[in-house]
């Protein structure tokens, strides 16, 4: 079971380590972390897409919650939260695949940021299940290079994860 | 002006702390440079390790933060051990570590290890302290949480050039906010109201109880809710001393090493009250122990416990001290039911049983369980790690008293150290610490620090030239190779003793331990008693 966390944190020296070294201390594998700071100063908001099965993800979210500097951790409900993640595509494209590549950007709503003579880069701003749709499209013509932000994620509604 | 290691001093003051346990270095100097001039009590350890083990040992008997101290580098590694233990074993706990100077961290100085990294598993929090100015309100939030919620050790790592800066005031907060740290000791009402619905209609209840009702400091009001409502108890290894061993309610320790009748009663229950327990493995080692249909209510101030270990279907998170009150109201005159109570009377009648004698040695199992009655009744048993651990935990009889071991980390060499932490807390009780030949040899440089203070600290060594526990296992999983249990180049031990001043004997008989025993109770001056215990002897 894939599951989403977003954790409130106070912006500390070494709180990313406190966190990501509890995952890997209790045998926990995370998918992707995205961290950036919150509207409220001092408060960092962790985004956490991670597997396990329920007594996984509950032992997770009251292990997390002991941290100190952890303020809050809310489980985001599937289907009522919108998720994006950013990435960037070098892709292979000699002259003659140009415009087919350009056209398949076009048509999953990407960006193409930069050419070269032998390749370009596509921007792509997603759901993660989008974004490796894109990834297997571009696919056959040649990926050289892959950057990914990690999943950040938000209630729909009126809903929020705040201090 | 003030400078940061006198502002250390007087937060220490301001905590209440008259004693630290601690190894010097030069990081760390500037503090003990102002602790020279205070009123606190410095004991000089000889490996900070046992700085740990001994704050530990002293929070445990006082019910405040013990505090430990180290030189950064190797003093900071040092102390992991120790401050692992505590964490393991639920201990409130300050360490602090002296650290290179902050312009020089990163750069593989001399003496310099990541001790807050190094440690971060094995704290509830940790500082690296990066301004003077910030030294009081880490102090008194490091204090905080260390002995609230699920109490356990915090690091306050400080660099040099932090203890010598000067700042203008020297202000101690009267409070703290910590955003992110509120435990909830309340107890949930409708928890509580479901709970005793459940206890009231259970026909078979029993109550576990572990070392949280010790650390909440509700020993009395606990065995007053026992015995008001005749459920039977049965104890983790931390939870020994909730009860007086001989109460007819008590029905011994669970777990592998535990009692064959605490095991069965928790079979037989139909409902556990598990009571600032985790039940680990070694407490409930299969779930099958516990029958499918047992309900189980498990209190817990850390909401992590509950439903890790075992399955739970009425979670009551909070203090021991506040949701005994509440389950105390609302029980009112309920008693178990008649037959249950006469059960495990029968069953009582089966808790200890004569073990065989073996010529020219001392028994342990017997001279355990006939030790309490030859010290005073509020007497402190520290037991180390080993066969002696399980020997002390299955037979000695806690009347008033408490007992003392490393049940979660299970680190040989805790006994002496903690004893004399607990000397430190309780001078006026007597405190006896019992270990094995090989623990022993793991905590016997604190024989200075017992003779430099004077401490009248009784030491009983169970000598089987065996690392005995390790041995049994051998036997049992491993056909008997004794591979790395004999221990070879056991010293005289008694020489030892006598090397730092200590009184000592050796006794071949249990007429003979005793005796020794009797002799030296009444006096105030430390002991080692060395029993020769025959190899073979088991565990339970």
């Amino acid at each position: 079971m894939q599951y989403t966390l977003s954790i409130l944190v106070e912006n500390q020296a070494g709180v990313l380590s406190k966190i990501s070294g509890l995952f890997s201390r209790r045998g926990f594998n995370i998918d992707s972390l995205a961290v950036g700071v919150t509207n409220t100063p001092n408060v960092s908001r962790i985004t956490i897409v991670a597997n396990g099965d329920e007594y996984v993800v509950e032992q997770l979210e009251k292990q997390l919650n002991k941290l100190i500097p952890v303020i809050k951790v809310k489980r985001l409900t599937e289907g009522e939260f919108i998720s994006r993640e950013l990435i960037l595509i070098k892709v292979h494209c000699a002259a003659a695949k140009r415009a087919e590549i350009i056209k398949t950007a076009e048509i999953m709503q990407a960006k193409i940021v930069d050419v070269a003579s032998s390749c370009v880069t596509v921007e792509y701003c997603e759901c993660a299940s989008r974004v490796n749709t894109l990834i297997d499209l571009l696919k056959p013509y040649g990926i050289r290079e892959i950057v990914r932000t990690g999943t950040v994620a938000i209630d729909r509604g009126t809903a929020s994860v705040s201090v | 002006m003030i400078s940061g290691a006198e502002i250390m001093v007087k937060c220490l003051e301001a905590e209440g702390v008259s004693v630290v346990f601690g190894y010097p270095g030069a990081t760390i100097c500037p503090f003990y440079d102002k602790i020279y001039d205070s009123s606190m009590k410095d004991v000089l350890v000889r490996q900070e390790q046992n700085a740990a083990h001994a704050a530990s040992g002293y929070a445990r008997c006082s019910g405040r933060p013990g505090v430990c101290v180290a030189t950064s580098g190797p003093g900071a590694t040092n102390l992991i051990t120790g401050i692992a233990t505590a964490y393991m074993d639920s201990i409130p706990m300050v360490a602090i570590t002296g650290q290179v100077r902050s312009d020089l961290l990163g750069r593989d100085v001399f003496q310099e290890a990541d001790i807050t990294g190094a440690c971060e598993p094995f704290v509830k929090h940790s500082y690296l302290v990066s301004k003077t100015e910030d030294l009081p309100r880490i102090f008194k939030e490091a204090f905080h949480i260390a002995s609230t919620g699920r109490q356990g050790p915090v690091l306050i790592d400080i660099p040099m050039d932090i203890q010598t800066n000067e700042i203008e005031e020297f202000v101690y907060p009267d409070s703290v906010n910590i955003i992110g740290y509120k435990p909830n000791t309340k107890g949930h009402a409708v928890q509580v109201k479901r709970a005793v619905e459940a206890i009231k209609k259970s026909k078979r209840p029993l109550i576990v109880s572990g070392g949280g009702v010790l650390s909440s400091g509700v020993k009395p009001k606990f065995q007053n809710f026992a015995i008001k409502t005749r459920i039977p108890v049965i104890s983790t290894m931390m939870g020994i001393g909730v009860m007086p061993s001989d109460n007819e309610l008590y029905l011994g320790m669970l777990g592998t090493h535990g009692k064959a009748v605490a095991n069965r009663v928790l079979h037989e229950a139909d409902l556990v009250i598990v009571c600032g327990a985790r039940l680990g493995d070694r407490a409930v080692a299969a779930p099958d122990q516990m029958s499918n249909n047992t309900t189980v209510i498990h209190i817990d101030i850390d909401p992590a416990e509950i439903g890790k270990n075992v399955k739970t279907e009425i979670p009551i998170v909070g203090d021991m001290r506040n949701v005994l009150k509440m389950l105390a109201e609302n029980i009112g005159d309920y008693t178990v039911p008649e037959q249950w109570q006469q059960t495990v009377n029968a069953w009582k009648k089966d808790l200890y049983k004569t073990p065989p004698v073996f010529d020219g040695f001392v028994e342990p199992r017997t001279l355990m369980s006939h030790l309490s009655a030859m010290f005073r009744s509020k007497a402190i048993l520290v037991a180390d790690v080993g066969q002696n651990q399980i020997w002390c935990a299955n037979n000695f009889r806690i009347r008033e008293g408490r007992f003392l071991t490393t049940g979660g980390m299970g680190t040989m060499g805790y006994s002496i150290p903690a004893a004399v932490g607990a000397k430190f807390a309780r001078p006026d009780r007597d405190v006896i610490a019992v270990c094995g030949d090989g623990s022993f040899q793991m905590g016997m440089n604190e024989l200075a620090t017992i003779a430099g203070n004077n401490l009248n600290i009784k030491i009983i060594i169970m000598k089987n030239t065996r690392l005995g526990m390790v041995r049994e296992l051998q036997d049992k999983n491993y056909g008997g190779r004794h591979s790395a249990t004999i221990l070879q180049g056991d010293p005289d031990f008694l020489g030892i003793a006598r090397a730092y001043g200590i009184d000592c004997a050796q006794a071949s008989s249990n007429d003979e331990a005793e005796s020794i025993i009797k002799g030296i109770v009444n006096s105030d001056k430390p002991f080692i008693l060395v029993c020769n215990v025959y190899p073979d002897t088991p565990s339970i």
